[in-house]
């Protein structure tokens, strides 16, 4: 068991889910894996198909509309998977809270193992909260 | 041979060309990172990736041929392991190869691609059938540049169909490579494994960016890490067929040194491949269509007529 969590640890394929999102976050996920902050040292890459994900970044305020959809895709995903809330939306629905299509935080749709606050956050924040979820895993596999 | 033995050539293939088959995706992946101005991957990334999909779950998609979905990539592998324990016998004892082995050999390098297209086909997925007919259209292409390239060392090598007798020829002579047909069938044969291997620009089956992956859309934990191995064990397996058809195998009871030169092959080979990943962008497939049959082919029927003329003229 430990084994397996850690070779996930060491080879995180995200899977990028845009949930109706201002388009702001996913420009700065591209950012986060341009050469200059350089993901593949750490054996992350992006991937095309959501049974290749072992992390799911979730971008944007999750609506009545997108929720359903994304309720479906995540459970479509391979276990052991993280849910990562990424952005103010995702994680609060920031100032699109009292819209009519009633938006609502990704923790109240599916459980999300990280949550990466900022509006967008920067690049160096996303690679912190990977740190922080592979360190938290190991942790707990320890226990 | 007993069948102990054989199991044993099969046993050593495996783990030599699933050792040298990750070697070779990092180093094209580190290569690449480096083109790119990167660090790139650590060293064990291909384990680590591999070891991961190994304890991920197996999803049989609903509307899945289920049987066919999960042999798939047994079947490929299967197939490329009986290629890797071919060669490398040829290569320790030249002289102890079977009557056709070259035909068997280029029958099994295609099996991997067929296990693709059924896998493709059996997920139900459209876009995996997408990228299911994109390979085959793919097969379609290169196959005959490169039964055209492999006729060379035949006719070179005195119409022998025995890998063991094309290494012999060039012990005694001198590498096929060092001819003009010989070099003209060896860049169709780079030409032709890029292909095989689906790398760019020759990568339109599974297209990333384009249909998701392709034909391993619908694949997940064990069986895309069987798919994945047997794509990294053909990087190991297609340089080796073209170091014993074109560079005269390792030819290792000449001298030690051949062994040096075997490496040192299989290493530039790969860094050309990687190179032309990394400098060219992807075709469409009736790009790749046109591309093999109106200027591959011609240039392999060129250096076949060659190679026939170099029986009488040396040096063709």
């Amino acid at each position: 068991m430990s084994l397996k969590l850690k070779a996930l640890t060491k080879s995180i394929w995200v899977f990028h889910l845009a949930a109706s999102p201002c388009n702001n976050c996913d420009i700065e996920i591209l950012d986060a894996l341009t050469p200059r902050f350089d993901l593949e040292r750490f054996g992350i890459q992006l991937v095309g198909s959501i049974r290749h994900a072992d992390a799911i970044l979730v971008t944007g305020s999750m609506n009545r509309k997108s929720s359903e959809v994304l309720k479906r895709v995540i459970a479509q995903a391979p276990k052991p998977c993280f849910v990562i809330a990424l952005g103010n939306c995702s994680c609060s629905t920031e100032m699109f809270g009292k819209s009519y299509n009633e938006t609502r935080p990704l923790d109240s749709v599916v459980p999300v193992d990280a949550y990466i606050m900022g509006c967008p956050p920067k690049p160096e924040a996303m690679i912190q909260a990977v740190v922080a979820l592979v360190q938290a895993k190991l942790a707990a596999s320890k226990k | 041979m007993s069948i102990l033995q054989a199991m044993g050539f099969l046993v050593v293939g495996f783990v030599i060309a699933a050792v040298v088959g990750m070697f070779a995706h990092w180093f094209d992946r580190k290569i690449t990172a480096r083109v790119q101005w990167r660090v790139g991957p650590p060293f064990f990334q291909p384990v680590y990736d591999f070891v991961k999909l190994l304890g991920k779950e197996v999803i049989v998609p609903e509307g899945a041929s289920r049987f066919l979905f999960l042999s798939a990539p047994l079947l490929g592998l299967a197939a490329v392991t009986v290629v890797a324990a071919i060669l490398i016998r040829t290569i320790i004892f030249p002289t102890q190869t079977f009557v056709g082995d070259l035909i068997v050999v280029v029958y099994l390098l295609t099996v991997p691609s067929q296990a693709l297209i059924l896998g493709a086909f059996a997920s139900g997925n459209p876009l995996a059938s997408l990228g299911g007919s994109r390979e085959m259209k793919m097969i379609l292409s290169y196959e005959l540049p490169l039964i055209l390239a492999i006729l060379v060392p035949v006719i070179k090598a005195g119409e022998t169909i025995r890998l063991g007798g094309i290494i012999e020829y060039q012990a005694v002579s001198r590498p096929i490579i060092a001819s003009v047909s010989g070099a003209i069938a060896f860049l169709i044969m780079i030409l032709v494994t890029q292909a095989k291997l689906t790398k760019v620009p020759f990568d339109a089956p599974e297209a990333e960016t384009e249909i998701m992956g392709g034909a391993y859309i619908e694949y997940s934990g064990v069986t895309l890490g069987l798919f994945k191995l047997t794509q990294w064990m053909m990087a190991f397996v297609m340089p080796l067929f073209l170091i014993v058809l074109f560079l005269g195998g390792l030819n290792w009871r000449a001298s030690w040194l051949n062994v040096v030169y075997g490496v040192v092959g299989y290493l530039v080979i790969l860094l050309l491949m990687v190179l032309i990943r990394n400098t060219n962008p992807r075709l469409r497939i009736d790009q790749i269509i046109k591309f093999f049959w109106a200027i591959v082919t011609p240039f392999g029927v060129v250096a076949v007529i060659l190679a026939f003329l170099g029986l009488r003229f040396r040096g063709l």
